[in-house]
């Protein structure tokens, strides 16, 4: 006669779930994800909830907690804005990971350029992702621009955030070409003495300009560090700045303009 | 000051007249503005006195009764619309999780997909290490500055280098306060639409022909012909 078990082995699944309910109910974990988490034990997908999830989000309360309903729709802001500035991310934690291996010196910039790609794990990888992403970057921002102006979106009452969008285009252009001689080969070098040549023409104070961030008459090793600097701190330390303008304005200018 | 709308002002009137009525003449002396109540308080804290006044109010008046009676003061008068922000119609909105920020992690997740293939098949450009003594031909600006070299080709530097660019800044930051035209319907804004599509278009043609019609000298050569004189 088969012996029949009032009290059966829990199975493996009922064990898992015992130890996920105990990890979700403990005080280290609670700690951690604030109420409204969907990480959280017991989390619902309630309306209070779903604005939990933003407010209670250093990243997200970027959002406000409900946007109007055009807004959301991909086919009126092609994501543009908001890819611009994930690229920027990206470029960031590429760009960081470029940093360990980059002198910027006359002497040893190309070298540690080449030693990148050739010796190091995921070297090559990572300096194409931030090149290519730097390009597409550019290119973003640019068709964002071109996008906010025929919603008509710069007009009040959001004209100085438009301001303030030109101001970040010229920085991305900025950051850009100040890479553009970091990898200091021939296209880096000639490419950049075409761009400072131009600004030499600027009346008044054209070749003190031209002085102050060449480092010298000519580019060299001083223009090199000079460009490093700007390029891996300023220009990022201010973009920043203007960036958290720009995106603060939208949502006291009323979140995004439309819908047509 | 704001100036008192009439029908409040009438308002006003007929409430006095109203009190008036009820107290009769001796609730207040004509042009005595100020309750006695109050006067006798004044008049005591000034002689410094330690006595505790204990006035008894003017009869049929409460304490701090206004002139004619009153026991409410119109401060100001606030129109709708200075300080409080009348919502005509309610918007129609979603929750931002998870409407928008799903939006927003597919086209994250996209972007980095694309890029991360595309930095795998294509390697970015690195020439021979650079040489002050070996000028390449051409010598090439970044692609985004190449409709300005191509610009340098047709205009005296100081045009084509610092003039026209500024003045397109200079045009992009005044767009708003230019454009005075409060429709945002494309059909209202024709002007603009084609105003801004011909400075793209201009852009576009003159950053292509610096980038593949421009060889040797930056003279003009056909891409099919002579090949491609760029690198990204």
């Amino acid at each position: 006669m088969a012996k029949v078990l009032d009290n059966p082995r829990p199975t493996l699944k009922e064990r898992a779930a015992k130890a996920g309910q105990q990890v979700q109910g403990s005080q280290v974990w609670n700690s951690i994800f604030r109420p409204g988490s969907i990480f959280r034990k017991g989390y619902t997908d309630s309306p209070r909830n779903r604005s939990y999830v933003i407010m209670n989000s250093v990243l997200y309360h970027l959002h406000p907690v409900k946007v109007k309903r055009h807004a959301v729709k991909v086919s009126y802001t092609l994501c543009l804005g908001g890819l611009s500035f994930f690229l920027f991310i990206l470029l960031t934690v590429t760009g960081i990971f470029l940093m360990f291996f980059y002198r910027p010196t006359g002497a040893n910039a190309w070298q540690d350029i080449q030693t990148l790609q050739t010796s190091v794990t995921f070297g090559l990888l990572i300096r194409n992702m931030h090149r290519w992403a730097a390009h597409l970057m550019v290119l973003s921002v640019f068709l964002h621009m071109a996008r906010v102006f025929y919603h008509g979106a710069y007009k009040p009452p959001r004209e100085f955030n438009w301001v303030i969008g030109v101001v970040l285009l010229t920085l991305t252009l900025l950051l850009s070409f100040t890479g553009y001689l970091l990898p200091w080969d021939q296209l880096a070098l000639w490419a950049v003495t075409v761009g400072t040549n131009m600004m030499g023409y600027t009346p008044v104070m054209g070749s003190q300009v031209r002085f102050v961030l060449l480092g010298g008459v000519e580019i060299g090793s001083e223009t090199l560090l000079r460009w490093y600097v700007l390029h891996v701190i300023m220009l990022p330390f201010v973009i920043i700045i203007f960036m958290a303008i720009h995106f603060w304005r939208v949502r006291k200018d009323g979140g995004i303009s439309g819908p047509l | 000051m704001t100036e008192i709308p009439e029908h409040l002002l009438k308002r006003a009137q007929a409430a006095r007249e109203k009190a008036a009525g009820a107290t009769g003449a001796d609730a207040a002396p004509a042009g005595d503005r100020i309750p006695d109540a109050l006067l006798d308080r004044t008049k005591s804290a000034g002689a410094g006195a330690a006595a505790v006044v204990a006035t008894a109010p003017a009869a049929g008046l409460p304490v701090g009764a206004g002139p004619g009676g009153h026991t409410q003061r119109l401060l100001t008068v606030v129109k709708s619309g200075s300080i409080q922000e009348a919502k005509a119609a309610p918007v129609d909105k979603v929750h931002t999780w998870p409407h928008l920020l799903a939006v927003e992690f597919v086209a994250s997740l996209a972007m980095l997909a694309a890029l991360f293939i595309f930095s795998w098949v294509v390697n970015a450009p690195l020439l021979k290490a650079a040489d002050f003594n070996q000028t390449p031909n051409p010598s090439k600006a970044p692609w985004y500055f190449l409709g300005l070299q191509e610009l340098l080709t047709m205009f005296h530097p100081m045009i084509a280098g610092v003039t026209l660019p500024g003045v397109g800044i200079l045009a992009l930051i005044l767009a708003p306060y230019l454009d005075r035209n409060p429709s945002n319907k494309p059909e209202d804004r024709k002007f603009m639409t084609a105003m801004m599509t011909m400075f793209l278009i201009f852009w576009a043609v003159l950053t292509i022909i610096g980038s593949f019609f421009r060889g040797p000298g930056f003279n003009f050569t056909f891409p099919w012909r002579d090949g491609i004189f760029f690198e990204l």
